[in-house]
């Protein structure tokens, strides 16, 4: 292996640990809202600052590798890409971070009903997976599993265009809970969110291994 | 524009160039690059007929430049060919005379006489090596007493002293340090306002940042041209991202 290899090694090495901390993070905010676990929650902002630090050690790891390397072709592409997959999912660590404070901020354990209506916990579930799938095709270079990304992202922006009426119903039916069907409202809006990241990170994926340009194309539409 | 056909060059029973098709668009930069023994200088020593020199030389298939077939136009005359299509080389080859009489020697070889002539053009062409500046002061100065950058910016005076079309360049900035390295890269820059480059590189960045386009050769087959932006991001064939990326094995 060349100097050049080892070191575009080490470096996926730590994008694939970014990529563990921050799925890790939505996947204890999607068991927190669940249970409405402070512990949990508390644990998150915690980890966070984990995440950011990592998110720093990754864009100095890629200015040095651009600085030393002077990079061309796939390795170009590589380092491109994974500067803005790093900033997507330190986003993506951003969006569990605002869940966990919501559910900081709650007092009493979501109505069951107000969470089967709005299918904010399926959501949540694909959600992880996605970051869980994305993680992976990262780390096996694996373009079919990044487009299923696209095809799951659907059903993240079916539950967000019908959040409004269900929640709008839910507290025609339920006013003394609005406070909570608004949280509920406002953490569908961030999960919605991290379906974009995970589409992001895809096409950065994709762009790195086949030098297609998807962004702001309609084919992963 | 320069254009090969088919080109096929021998050393002997070596066969040192297979097949060469490629065209050059006049006023433009390629860059031609590969390991060494490609086959990529013997290329552009075929665009001024250079390779004659070499005892053993066969050479078929068409080299075109502004579409007369340097090899096969018996009119050709290899003087004006290699007037018209100038050379810079790796080392800077300075004759042990004064600066102003390396930049003169073309046009005095070439029968010009009128020295006002000869001194207008002797300041246009260091102008237009980005010297005249260091020099013009000093003309009478022998070439050799120059720093490498400036012998090599000289030579490129003394090329273009006799008006080429086409101008050729084997490593031109192998041997320089960085700052003459990036006086003759926007060197090249300018040039190519009114010349037609090649260059030979074993530098990819430079390849990168001075051609338009860049022609990959690779055991004398010539296996890649393209835009450099395209080489330098998303090559075609494999064997160019092995190269460029230093995977070749």
């Amino acid at each position: 292996m060349t100097h050049l290899e080892e070191e575009l090694k080490a470096l996926k090495k730590e994008v694939t640990i970014m990529f563990m901390l921050v799925h890790s993070q939505l996947a204890k905010a999607n068991k927190a809202l669940h249970e409405l676990d402070k512990d949990l929650a508390h644990e998150i902002l915690l980890t966070e600052k984990r995440v950011n630090a990592q998110e720093l050690s990754i864009d100095r790891d890629c200015e040095n590798f651009l600085a030393l390397y002077n990079p061309v072709a796939v390795d170009l592409r590589y380092i491109l890409a994974v500067l803005k997959i790093n900033s997507n999912l330190e986003r993506t660590g951003d969006i569990a971070e605002g869940i966990a404070r919501f559910l900081l901020e709650s007092e009493t354990l979501f109505d069951k009903k107000l969470l089967e209506e709005t299918r904010i916990t399926q959501m949540f579930d694909i959600a992880v997976k996605m970051m869980d799938d994305i993680s992976d095709a990262f780390e096996q270079e694996n373009t079919a599993l990044a487009r299923s990304i696209f095809r799951q992202d659907v059903f993240l922006d079916e539950v967000n265009r019908a959040a409004n009426k269900s929640i709008a119903t839910y507290i025609l039916a339920n006013p003394a809970n609005s406070e909570q069907a608004l949280h509920i409202l406002s953490t569908i809006r961030k999960i919605e969110r991290v379906g974009d990241q995970a589409k992001n990170i895809a096409e950065e994926i994709i762009f790195y291994i086949e030098a297609k340009v998807l962004k702001h194309s309609k084919k992963n539409a | 524009m320069i254009e090969s056909k088919n080109l096929n060059l021998y050393y002997g029973q070596y066969h040192a160039l297979k097949d060469i098709s490629l065209s050059m668009p006049p006023k433009s930069v390629t860059a031609l690059i590969g390991p060494s023994g490609c086959g990529k200088s013997t290329f552009l020593r075929t665009l001024n007929r250079m390779n004659d020199l070499i005892p053993g030389v066969r050479i078929d298939g068409d080299v075109l430049i502004d579409g007369k077939d340097i090899y096969k136009d018996k009119k050709m005359d290899i003087d004006v060919l290699r007037k018209n299509v100038g050379m810079v080389f790796q080392k800077a080859n300075p004759f042990p005379k004064s600066i102003f009489e390396n930049v003169a020697y073309g046009l005095r070889v070439n029968g010009v006489r009128d020295e006002s002539f000869i001194k207008e053009r002797v300041e246009k062409s260091l102008k237009q090596a980005a010297l005249w500046g260091e020099v013009k002061d000093v003309l009478k100065k022998s070439a050799l007493a120059l720093s490498g950058g400036q012998q090599q910016r000289l030579c490129i005076a003394r090329a273009l002293a006799v008006e080429p079309h086409v101008l050729l360049m084997d490593e031109p900035a192998s041997a320089l340090d960085p700052i003459s390295t990036s006086k003759i890269e926007e060197l090249i820059h300018e040039l190519k306002r009114d010349f037609t480059i090649a260059i030979v590189t074993h530098n990819m960045q430079q390849a990168a940042r001075v051609s338009d386009y860049t022609a990959f050769f690779y055991l004398g087959e010539l296996v890649e041209l393209d835009e450099t932006k395209a080489i330098f991001i998303n090559p075609k064939k494999e064997q160019t991202q092995n190269y460029i990326t230093g995977r070749f094995g």
